[in-house]
């Protein structure tokens, strides 16, 4: 507990943006096939520093199999809320999620260089006070820290639908499940939410059975994965609306909601659209009868290629498949950075108009049957994949890989983990940056990334930028 | 003459008190900038200040009117003066020992105000707070009037209550409510965390120090 609240904590996005820009960067390292342990690298991002770019520090777990993928602060600046009055907690924290074996770290991250394990949650601890398993996004708000999971009971998580838990921010207890009513909602993956206006969002991959031992071609095409999203009375925990994108519109993944609360939009990106390959982000917004609506405002085609070039997936199709696997949203809410981890592309679209993107900057790098080096001439596996971006907009990081067992089958050839960095201009477009190149070390691959003192996909603010 | 500068000086107290617990963001300042930020209108200050007005002196007079009716047992003055403060000073305690936030806070609907701020101050003990003061006033009332029949002595005390509990909340509003006009017409929201200090150890030293004071007063004569 602080007498003040912690420096990183912000009101509104706009003074986020203007605080001191980031020293280090958290990234996941995961070991594929489970042999090696996986852990957190710490990474030099100050300028000018011997090591910038360089790993100099990592976290290695103790056990092996956890696959790390998502994880995320224990406080953020959601702790300036009017209403919750914990504005005196330390952004300090990680809490790191195993997907494949649903165990939870929570690492002190204080000196980002002695970064060390704080507690371990176990697994059966989870089962038995939530009921769900494979826990996967987190974020700081409302009673605590709440954590999506992927999965429900059972060995294989089909015993009862997956969906939210809440643990104690401060002394990492599990309280227990969220939802009081869900509703419809019987898949999960991604969620957030708008504090003050009291509303959440949430969205859907698929059930463990259709991801852990790679993509099944049989329920993609049979449209089996999710593609609805769900809005939330976020305080009474209940499901107000179940929006169904369409059935081939499969894995609606990522929500991104304007940072700035007054704002009731926000983007889902959707992996495949199964009638035609292509990628899609939907735009979501609130209209004046407080009814949710949708609108399909970005299509990614994909692109033509001879079948001997492509996986065996792929071959059929004769084609590549853009892969919509993650999208971010700058802190000033103009700038949708998309991730086409298939076709190794990655986009930026000027969204000041939600209704109407417009392409500002393309990057391209790997790619499925097309492995485009980086500038500097160093190779980069897969495509880019988990993408974040500085408080300050002005530069996007990014990791390669997607999950280990869907990695191995888009890019059976491929393997390591790289995490570059591009700049962002004045006025748009995006350059990959030369000097920024991390190579993971052999036999781990990267994933999330999170940046010291807050980014663009974890902070909630509670205050408009005016 | 010695009753008179106490009666002013526990006057003073019910005033102080509301200052303090306006300067509080956990009393809810914060939420009147917000308010005003996120509707865009300069009007929805003074709405949200009111709101918490009203939910903040339904705390006050929540925890006053029991004690109002209690002290009609003129005979078990001292005893029920020495029970609050004892009470109050176990609610300073029980802050200091559980620093933990009050998570049911959190589940309050953000535009639901009143409640929240009634239920703000239930929580943190801002009404106990009040309390020996406010039966130090009743004490002296008493003497002042005499020994008056049980009916007028308890509408006597109902209408002290009422007056504590409004000047106190007057009070309250105005320092919580300069505090959030100032932040959202000049200084801006850089200013809200810059503010934001954590009062938790002096506030609840602050209960033992009234509930000790009440004790003190109930004991040695008012």
């Amino acid at each position: 507990m602080n007498l003040r609240p912690d420096p990183t904590f912000h009101a509104s996005p706009k003074l986020a943006m203007q605080a001191p820009v980031e020293n280090y960067a958290f990234t996941v390292m995961l070991s594929p096939d489970g042999s090696q342990s996986d852990g957190i690298a710490v990474i030099d991002l100050k300028a000018g520093s011997d090591t910038y770019g360089q790993i100099v520090h990592q976290v290695i777990v103790p056990n092996k199999g956890d696959e790390f993928h998502h994880f995320g602060w224990n406080a953020c600046s959601s702790s300036l809320s009017p209403l919750t009055g914990h504005a005196f907690l330390e952004r300090r924290y990680l809490i790191v999620p195993g997907i494949r074996s649903s165990r939870i770290y929570v690492i002190d991250v204080k000196d980002p260089l002695k970064a060390h394990i704080h507690k371990t949650i176990e697994p059966e601890e989870l089962f038995a006070k939530t009921g769900y398993s494979r826990p996967h996004t987190i974020h700081c708000g409302p009673e605590g820290i709440y954590v999506s999971c992927l999965g429900g009971g059972g060995e294989d998580g089909t015993d009862g639908p997956p969906g939210i838990f809440i643990m104690d921010c401060e002394t990492f207890e599990i309280i227990g499940q969220y939802e009081m009513d869900r509703g419809k909602q019987d898949k999960h993956y991604d969620f957030w939410w708008n504090l003050p206006q009291d509303y959440m969002v949430s969205s859907e991959w698929g059930l463990p059975p259709q991801f852990e031992n790679g993509v099944v071609p049989e329920d993609l095409l049979s449209n089996k994965y999710g593609h609805s999203i769900h809005f939330w009375d976020l305080r009474a925990r209940k499901n107000i609306q179940t929006m169904d994108f369409g059935d081939n519109y499969q894995m609606a993944l990522e929500i991104r909601p304007a940072h700035d609360p007054t704002k009731s939009y926000g983007f889902c990106g959707v992996v495949v659209d199964t009638t035609n390959l292509q990628g899609a982000i939907f735009t979501w917004w609130r209209d004046d009868d407080g009814v949710w609506q949708s609108k399909k405002t970005i299509t990614i085609d994909p692109r033509p290629e001879k079948p001997e070039n492509l996986p065996p997936l792929l071959q059929g199709f004769e084609a590549v498949p853009p892969l919509v696997t993650d999208i971010d949203l700058s802190l000033d809410d103009k700038y949708l950075y998309v991730a086409c981890w298939g076709l190794g592309e990655m986009h930026q679209y000027d969204v000041t108009d939600p209704m109407n993107p417009v392409l500002a900057g393309k990057v391209e790098l790997g790619g499925i049957a097309r492995g485009t080096k980086h500038t500097n001439g160093k190779d980069f596996a897969y495509g880019p994949q988990m993408v974040e971006i500085s408080r300050d907009g002005k530069r996007v990081y990014w990791t390669n890989s997607l999950y280990s067992t869907w990695d191995d089958q888009f890019y059976p050839d491929d393997e390591g983990g790289q995490m570059v960095m591009a700049d962002v201009g004045e006025n748009g477009g995006l350059t990959l940056n030369n000097d920024f190149y991390v190579d993971f070390p052999k036999g781990l691959r990267s994933h999330q990334i999170r940046l010291e003192g807050g980014d663009c996909s974890t902070d909630s603010f509670c205050y408009p930028s005016v | 003459m010695a009753d008179v500068t106490s009666m002013a000086a526990l006057w003073w107290a019910v005033i102080f008190s509301g200052l303090y617990h306006g300067i509080n963001p956990g009393m809810g300042w914060p939420l009147a900038v917000s308010a005003a930020l996120m509707e865009r209108k300069h009007s929805a200050m003074p709405k949200a200040l009111a709101m918490l007005a009203a939910g903040h002196f339904l705390a006050m007079i929540g925890i006053l009117l029991p004690f109002s009716l209690m002290i009609v047992l003129v005979e078990w003055e001292v005893q029920i003066r020495v029970a609050a403060g004892l009470l109050v000073i176990a609610m300073g305690i029980y802050l200091l020992i559980n620093r933990r936030h009050p998570k049911f806070l959190a589940r309050v609907h953000p535009a639901r105000l009143a409640l929240w701020s009634f239920l703000a101050a239930m929580a943190h003990g801002a009404g106990l707070m009040l309390v020996p003061i406010y039966l130090g006033i009743c004490a002296i009332g008493a003497d002042e009037t005499g020994h008056l029949a049980a009916q007028t002595l308890m509408s006597n005390n109902v209408t002290t209550a009422f007056l504590v509990a409004a000047a106190h909340t007057l009070s309250m509003t105005v320092a919580g409510g300069i505090i959030a006009l100032v932040i959202y017409l000049w200084l801006g929201l850089r200013f809200l965390s810059k503010t934001w200090f954590n009062l938790d150890i002096l506030w609840a030293l602050s209960l033992v120090a009234v509930g000790a004071f009440g004790l003190y007063s109930a004991i040695a004569g008012h």
